[in-house]
């Protein structure tokens, strides 16, 4: 008798559960395509409906659903978040810590020696600086997202408005790439605060969908506001940064000129390259600084729970304004960046979707996690490129992707917090415990 | 009244719509004294909190806060994060408000928020790692280490606030509360869900904090052994009104207050209230 009981112990993740579940969702595909696909209909040579049944192919697609919620089934029992600490051995667990301490520093070596192991590769060289720039949008965004816990939807506003400070100071008075950087960046802060003012006190869904439409307005004002941006044409011949005023071309008072070596277009590749990942090392350094900070403490305290922020006589207004701030200036920078990269920008690089995109990041990575963002970002945006041989299945195999992810991590690829300050030993802090920020 | 008054609230009244939460309330509370305010439940005492902390705006009356050199200010005309920063009064919650995802010691690190931003400079000067600031978080490091020793939490220092145990994230609330330096600790039912031990140890921190700090305390409480042991005064409301005040012993033995507590019907509660006049 004590063998069935034992094993009936575990009846839920059982084997009759197991089919139950499978046969349930069999039955809910049957009924779904039993008209889809069991019954094709179509207009006949007169114009009459004939009709003919695929019952064959109705079958495949209910075995199809049987056979793979068993799969998955199983997939969660193995992998999923529960009891999944269980499964790992301590050997491989205590290498895994391991690696995890190496990860940042390895990663950020192997970042700095791409350019020389890829230097042939141009298509390679683009993809990383796509990746790098959407670590810093995503490195941004986690300020006001992660940290703050406020759910902004419309962070494609601030890149925008850097790429269009950058491309029209420079196109209009010929101002250099160094003078403009930090005033796209200070004008996206601008644009920030005046976005946050409004929204202070609005929270969650409320939150969410007024900095979504604030994003669309800037779009549509570019668009309209034809004298100033050139409409839907763009603007166009954005200068090239240079070198600390020495241009990077073929010139004669070019780098490669003056250094005396060979001219090639891949010096100006691989010098946007480290620009771009100068830029990122910056937003990190500053957020992981901003987090020891005060400010950075209130940030992540209003994320906790605002009502006792304000019992402890922290200015919440003040403190929500510096976090949409903050977050605006990078994503600023980071549009500075794309303008003088591509020569060329128009409303259309300035979608909901890039929003979305780097939203998609920093929830994926982990939110108010630095390396899980960055890896997120090479995973969401190198993976892009991964599947593009997979044409029209690539947006279905990456949703796949992702819902697999968010099954197993709930909390992003890095879930947990590290504390900003300690006595004795910093302990990560699990992320059941953290909140997400309600707006 | 003695003149040493801290608090003064004077004919407050708070309504939510036609409902009357609080009705021409008056008392006041003095300086490094422990204040009590009791009532059965739906009496009104955490609106009265609300009102002195800034959560809510009262509908009528004022509150005056005088500050040991004199000052007085206007509660009422005070909103919420200026009450705890510009009045100096700290409060806690009925239902805790901790940041579970933070330390015990970031807690308290967040409590000085106002302290700290000051010395980095609004930020500036701490990105830099100016040492003016480094010398005021040591010192914000240090004042927590001691609130943490005082309340037994050393130890756990480094653990989320959320994984502690219910009655060490009661005195941690308290703590991270007086890590703001008040004038006035306002503490909303601290020995909710406390057992005998731990309420006997929170009576005896708060105690040291009225004699060895000399912070004045309102407090709302149940438990009838720990305001009847550390209470200097009490203030005693029913349905929105004051129905007593007075020292413990004199509250004791108030018929009304027992009425309002065993809860006669009001012809009952009439004749209680005559035959103790």
């Amino acid at each position: 008798m004590k063998t069935p009981s034992i094993n009936t112990a575990k009846a839920p993740s059982g084997i009759p559960a197991l089919l139950k579940t499978a046969c349930f969702n069999a039955l809910i595909a049957l009924v779904l395509f039993s008209l889809m696909i069991g019954i094709r209909t179509e207009a006949g040579s007169d114009g009459q409906l004939t009709y003919w049944t695929r019952f064959g192919d109705l079958a495949s697609i209910v075995a199809a659903v049987f056979g793979g919620s068993i799969v998955i089934e199983l997939l969660r029992q193995w992998i999923g978040p529960t009891g999944a600490e269980k499964l790992v051995p301590p050997a491989l667990q205590s290498g895994m810590s391991f690696v995890g301490r190496y990860l940042a520093p390895a990663l950020l070596i192997f970042t700095l020696l791409v350019p020389v192991i890829f230097y042939d590769q141009r298509y390679i060289l683009d993809l990383a600086i796509l990746v790098l720039t959407y670590v810093m949008l995503g490195w941004g965004l986690n300020v006001v997202v992660g940290l703050a816990g406020l759910l902004d939807l419309g962070y494609v506003a601030f890149y925008a408005v850097g790429a269009y400070s950058y491309a029209l100071l420079a196109t209009n008075f010929g101002w250099s790439f160094w003078v403009c950087l930090p005033l796209a960046g200070i004008l996206a802060a601008f644009w920030g605060v005046l976005l946050g003012f409004p929204v202070l006190r609005l929270r969650g869904d409320y939150l969410a969908i007024v900095t979504l439409a604030f994003g669309e307005i800037i779009r549509l004002v570019i668009i309209n506001w034809q004298d100033l941006t050139g409409g839907p044409n763009g603007v166009s011949s954005i200068p090239r940064p240079s070198f600390f005023g020495i241009p990077l071309d073929n010139s004669d008072n070019g780098l490669a000129a003056k250094l005396g070596i060979e001219y090639s277009p891949t010096h100006r590749i691989v010098f946007l390259f480290y620009l771009i990942l100068a830029l990122a090392l910056l937003t990190n350094w500053v957020t992981i600084r901003l987090r020891r900070l005060p400010i950075g403490r209130a940030w992540e305290a209003l994320r906790e729970d605002e009502v006792a922020c304000r019992a402890l006589g922290i200015n919440t207004t003040t403190t929500k304004l510096t976090a949409f701030a903050t977050g605006a200036m990078f994503g600023g920078f980071a549009g500075a960046f794309f303008a003088t990269r591509q020569g060329f920008i128009s409303p259309e690089s300035f979608t909901f979707q890039e929003s979305a995109l780097v939203l998609a990041i920093v929830v994926l990575g982990g939110m108010g996690s630095q390396l899980g963002v960055a890896l997120a970002a090479l995973a969401m945006i190198g993976g892009f490129e991964l599947f593009r041989g997979l044409e029209n299945y690539r947006m279905l195999v990456f949703g796949m992707a992702m819902v697999l992810i968010m099954i197993w991590r709930p909390r992003g690829l890095i879930g947990h917090r590290a504390p900003t300050v300690y006595l004795t030993k910093a302990q990560a802090i699990s992320s059941d415990l953290v909140k997400e920020g309600h707006g | 009244m003695s003149a040493d008054e801290i608090l003064s609230v004077d004919r407050l009244t708070m309504r939510f719509g036609g409902i009357v939460a609080v009705q021409d309330l008056s008392f006041a509370a003095e300086r490094k004294k422990i204040t009590a305010l009791i009532g059965p439940n739906g009496a009104g005492k955490t609106t009265v909190f609300n009102c002195i902390t800034g959560f809510y705006k009262p509908s009528g009356g004022a509150i005056r806060l005088t500050h040991g050199d004199g000052k007085v200010i206007a509660l009422e005309r005070l909103n919420d994060f200026r009450i705890a920063k510009q009045a100096k009064v700290a409060r806690t919650f009925q239902n805790i408000r901790l940041f579970p995802g933070m330390t015990a010691l970031e807690n308290l690190m967040v409590a000085q928020h106002n302290v700290l931003m000051r010395a980095s400079g609004f930020t500036f000067l701490g990105l830099v790692g100016a040492p003016v600031y480094r010398d005021a978080e040591k010192q914000a490091i240090d004042l927590a280490t001691d609130w943490l020793k005082r309340i037994n939490l050393l130890d756990r220092a480094d653990d989320a606030a959320g994984n502690l145990a219910y009655g060490d994230q009661r005195r941690l609330e308290i703590a991270r509360a007086m890590c703001t330096e008040p004038a006035l600790l306002c503490l909303d039912e601290p020995a909710a869900g406390l057992n005998a031990r731990e309420s006997a140890a929170l009576s005896e921190l708060l105690l040291s904090i009225r004699n060895d700090l000399g912070t004045s305390i309102l407090l709302i409480e149940h438990d009838m052994s720990v305001v009847m042991e550390i209470s200097d005064h009490i203030v005693v409301m029913d349905h929105g009104v004051r129905i007593a005040e007075g020292s413990p012993r004199e509250v004791r033995d108030d018929p009304k207050v027992i009425a309002a507590y065993l809860g006669t019907d009001e012809e009952e509660a009439v004749a209680v209230m005559e035959s103790g006049s």
